[in-house]
């Protein structure tokens, strides 16, 4: 633990290090953690539906602060979408979000999301530095522009997740992993409550998944929540706090070890699972 | 070599008949190239095409309920027609699920037809709009009658005798560039990742508007000089020249100011003197010879640009 923090104080933003040592404090003196639903970011009765077909139904969901959530499922259960959805990038039939009790709209300084590294343009003509840069976006008035300090402060974000020496490389050099990784560091800048990731893992090398999953635990520890959409099943107990399964409707969602049971893993993945379920 | 050059330049006749045009076909080239970035890299340069043809039957139907040919008038029914085509365009996208080049090409093709259907009836009617200058723009006739000289240009008289498109386009420039820098920061995290920019905040239905309204306002402004068609070329040949020699977003920019003020230049030398030192007689259209010029320019990157194909030979290198 205080590795981590001491990680986080060196490379990262320190604002970080210092809610890390909070965390750690506030854990060593209380057994468990008890959270109420304000306190992360809460997602009720949320519908979407793509024509006439629904995608998701009904979804309640709390991604708590201080946790690592995993979104889990089969393909096409919706685990995109519901993220999309709460971050109101696909339109809702129905629902309600929260981020610390606030609506979306005013929680719009509260959030990191990570897309698919897969939906955006790597040919962009921009340098690591510069999408580093739109993390601090919100921290700047319609003129400015980014100056000394906010690339400094990108820097470290950069730094955080092993990108510092790639700074001024173009985006579309780089590979799988390390694109992951700056959109990492992208989030990072924002210093975000909740953050938001779609498949960090998909498609990225062993390096580049371990070093994600340390800075994800450095937000946790820090505090941060952290919800990713994730297809292994085998790796998510071993990452992961908490986990959500879903199938279009919420199948279970709780403690990893309490929601990611046989019988839970049968229901949201039908017949398709037993290899995999049992790991 | 150089000596007739500056004697050419330096002559009354030159301010008189090449300069301006020469000015005018940079300024528009210029006011298109700047939103033609975000277009280009948003993957939506059939946008400009559609914007520039759909000005048609709005310039026209001014033309036919006015009878006027005021500069003011156009301006007015194209921009009507270019906003009725963008709301029809981002209708047809949303509610008819089209993906983008479909909608445009719905659009624009039929709004184009009733513009040269609308310009046959000019000509059934007394009053006439020339078919070629509306399609291909009119640089040559842009003279400054009251120059005497480069000393005109400190005359406030001589000034005022300035053709029209050549104020009109430079305020459109202005007008560009300061939108480009104003929402530097929000059109560069929007266009390269979308979703980002959502979750952050920033308005990116109303930045998608305001690039389409900002490349109609564009394909107006410079319709005088370089008619409704090829006035495309000056949208997206500079930025994707540029594109091909620049890594960062600033610098493509950039680049695309100078290919396309260069292209206006180089191309109306070419297309006053191009003929007369092949042996021929007259000259060619230089609307049409400053397309050609930023088409090779822009073949020129892909050859030779610095920044072509970066990423594939870069991935390639490092895979191994």
């Amino acid at each position: 633990m205080s590795a981590a923090c001491e990680a986080a104080a060196a490379a990262g933003p320190a604002r970080l290090a210092r809610d890390a040592a909070a965390g750690a404090a506030e854990r060593a003196g209380t057994a468990t953690m008890a959270l109420a639903p304000a306190q992360g970011m809460s997602v009720r009765g949320l519908s979407v539906s793509y024509g006439r077909i629904p995608a998701i139904m009904d979804v309640d969901a709390d991604f708590p602060l201080g946790a690592m959530t995993a979104i889990i499922g089969p393909n096409g259960a919706g685990k995109s979408t519901l993220l999309k959805a709460a971050l109101g990038l696909v339109p809702r039939l129905t629902g309600e979000v929260r981020v610390l009790g606030r609506p979306l709209e005013r929680a719009r300084d509260l959030i990191a999301y990570v897309p698919q590294r897969a939906s955006v343009d790597w040919e962009f003509p921009a340098r690591v530095i510069d999408v580093a840069l739109m993390g601090l976006y919100r921290r700047k008035g319609l003129w400015r522009l980014f100056d000394r300090n906010d690339r400094r402060r990108a820097m470290e974000c950069l730094a955080m997740v092993g990108m510092e020496s790639f700074a001024r490389r173009q985006i579309g050099e780089l590979s799988g992993g390390q694109q992951q990784r700056v959109f990492i560091a992208r989030a990072l800048a924002q210093d975000a409550q909740a953050y938001l990731l779609d498949e960090p893992f998909a498609g990225v090398d062993a390096a580049t998944e371990r070093a994600i999953v340390a800075v994800l635990r450095q937000l946790r520890d820090a505090g941060r929540a952290v919800v990713c959409v994730h297809h292994d099943l085998s790796t998510a107990p071993v990452y992961f706090d908490r986990a959500l399964l879903l199938n279009r409707v919420v199948v279970a969602q709780g403690p990893t070890a309490e929601t990611l049971t046989p019988r839970n893993l049968r229901l949201a993945y039908g017949g398709r699972l037993e290899t995999a379920a049992t790991p | 070599m150089i000596d007739p050059l500056i004697a050419e330049i330096s002559s009354p006749e030159f301010v008189q008949l090449s300069l301006p045009p020469m000015v005018i076909g940079a300024l528009a080239a210029m006011s298109c190239a700047l939103p033609g970035n975000f277009l280009l890299l948003r993957r939506q340069s059939m946008l400009a095409d559609a914007v520039s043809h759909v000005a048609l039957p709005g310039i026209v139907a001014a033309f036919l309920l006015t009878g006027s040919m005021a500069g003011g008038t156009m301006m007015l029914g194209a921009g009507a027609a270019a906003l009725v085509a963008a709301g029809m365009i981002e209708a047809v996208r949303r509610v008819g699920r089209l993906e983008p080049g479909a909608a445009m090409g719905v659009v624009f093709t039929a709004m184009f037809a009733l513009g040269v259907l609308m310009l046959e009836r000019t000509g059934a009617s007394g009053v006439h709009l020339d078919v070629e200058h509306a399609l291909y723009g009119n640089l040559e006739s842009l003279i400054w009658f009251d120059a005497t000289g480069w000393s005109s240009a400190a005359d406030p008289r001589a000034l005022a005798g300035l053709p029209a498109p050549l104020w009109r386009l430079a305020a459109a420039l202005a007008a560009m560039a300061a939108l480009t820098r104003l929402f530097w920061k929000e059109l560069t995290i929007s266009t390269f990742d979308p979703g980002h920019a959502q979750v952050i905040g920033v308005p990116v239905r109303a930045l998608s508007l305001g690039l389409t309204g900002a490349t109609a306002a564009a394909a107006v402004a410079a319709f005088d000089a370089v008619g409704s068609i090829l006035v495309i070329a000056m949208f997206i040949c500079p930025p994707a020249a540029a594109r091909l020699c620049a890594n960062t977003l600033s610098r493509q920019v950039w680049l695309s100011m100078l290919f396309a003020a260069l292209s206006a230049l180089v191309g109306y030398v070419l297309a006053g003197y191009g003929p007369l030192w092949l042996g021929a007689r007259g000259s060619v259209s230089a609307a049409g010879m400053i397309a050609v010029v930023s088409g090779l320019i822009l073949a020129l990157a892909c050859v030779a640009g610095p920044a072509r194909r970066r990423a594939g030979g870069a991935l390639g290198a490092e895979g191994r």
